[in-house]
């Protein structure tokens, strides 16, 4: 049996929803266990530099142009922090890198 | 400043400002993801819609995947459930994180905005979260998402090679901008970085793990190194709060 593309698509996105939303909806007070606390403390650092790293260098043309994105970006974010001109600054590491390449 | 803190048009325009090169980024990524939906037989109409609902990268590749081996739909749930187990995470983070004076419905819609990149900006924000804010990010990133996917689908390659390069790297630029600044202020955070992407870069080179697909080590090593971490260096309130203000 084939499925529905249409209802598969329903079913898919009802389940995303459901994994967003739980969460929410029922940790409605605040969590008092030192342990979880310092795990969701965690978390983004984590999930963020695991997301980030080693996937940045084979995100581009060639692994070093992305080595160059990467460098640019920590060297951006360490130095100034923002958002919009860090990841702006990656990106034409990556332009340039490719340039000379 | 209290009166800011409270106001909705302040954290909306806020949202929106971190959603541009969320937006930027998505687009690039969308348009390789209209591509793939067109090869897994979607129509426009049909990309444009899964975007819309499902707002999510691996989410939307795996699913194609479901859709290719004709896959059942109680099968489709659990790749579903495990590509995006991080969110689960992610959405937990959040529910401490949200100002505790704002109405409970809005975590219903707050949800919709769980993604990788509109997660990060909200945690980076200074103190408690307002709903406003995760809006006006999803306002910009979403259609973003969606406008890519379309055009992806519906024109192919139409960028040159080089600029799509270049854009590859914009969300994990604004991951490592989230990361960095509170890693040189603290030197656990730092530790945990680097043991983060050491480990990660390990874990795709082990023969065997590295076949599992994108969404299940990221949340694997999740628990493993922010578990550890809670072991070993607990959060007490002060630096929490610390992290706050930030």
């Amino acid at each position: 049996m084939k499925p529905n593309v249409n209802l598969a698509l329903l079913v898919m996105a009802g389940t995303i929803y459901l994994v967003r939303a739980l969460p929410l909806v029922l940790l409605r007070k605040e969590i008092r266990s030192p342990f979880i606390r310092s795990f969701l403390y965690y978390v983004p650092y984590v999930s963020l530099s695991v997301m980030t790293f080693p996937a940045i260098l084979s995100a581009t043309a060639s692994f070093f142009s992305g080595l160059a994105g990467f460098c640019a970006a920590v060297i951006l974010a360490w130095v100034d922090g923002n958002l919009f001109r860090v990841s702006i600054g990656a990106c034409i590491a990556v332009f340039l890198a490719e340039l000379l390449l | 400043m209290e009166e800011k803190r409270n106001s909705k048009g302040f954290w909306f325009l806020q949202g929106m400002r971190a959603g541009i090169p969320i937006g930027m980024g998505y687009f690039a990524v969308a348009f390789t993801l209209g591509i793939a939906a067109r090869k897994a037989g979607l129509n426009v109409l049909q990309s444009g819609f899964m975007s819309a609902t499902m707002l999510a990268s691996a989410g939307q590749f795996a699913g194609f995947g479901a859709l290719a081996a004709g896959a059942g739909y109680l099968e489709m749930m659990v790749t579903e459930i495990v590509v995006n187990l991080r969110y689960l995470l992610m959405s937990s983070a959040l529910s401490q994180k949200v100002m505790r004076d704002q109405p409970f419905f809005h975590r219903f819609f707050m949800a919709y905005g769980v993604t990788d990149e509109i997660f990060a900006v909200s945690m980076g924000v200074e103190g408690k979260l307002h709903p406003y804010y995760m809006y006006g990010a999803a306002a910009i990133a979403a259609p973003g998402w969606v406008l890519g996917t379309v055009l992806g689908a519906f024109l192919g390659m139409i960028l040159p090679a080089r600029a799509m390069s270049a854009m590859g790297v914009a969300l994990y630029g604004m991951f490592l901008a989230i990361v960095i600044p509170p890693a040189k202020k603290d030197r656990i955070i730092a530790g945990v970085v680097m043991v983060s992407m050491v480990v990660s870069a390990l874990f795709t080179k082990l023969p065997g793990l590295n076949r599992l697909s994108s969404g299940l080590p990221i949340i694997v090593l999740t628990i493993l190194v922010a578990g550890a971490a809670a072991i070993l260096f607990p959060v007490g309130e002060k630096k929490e709060e610390s992290q706050d203000e930030t």
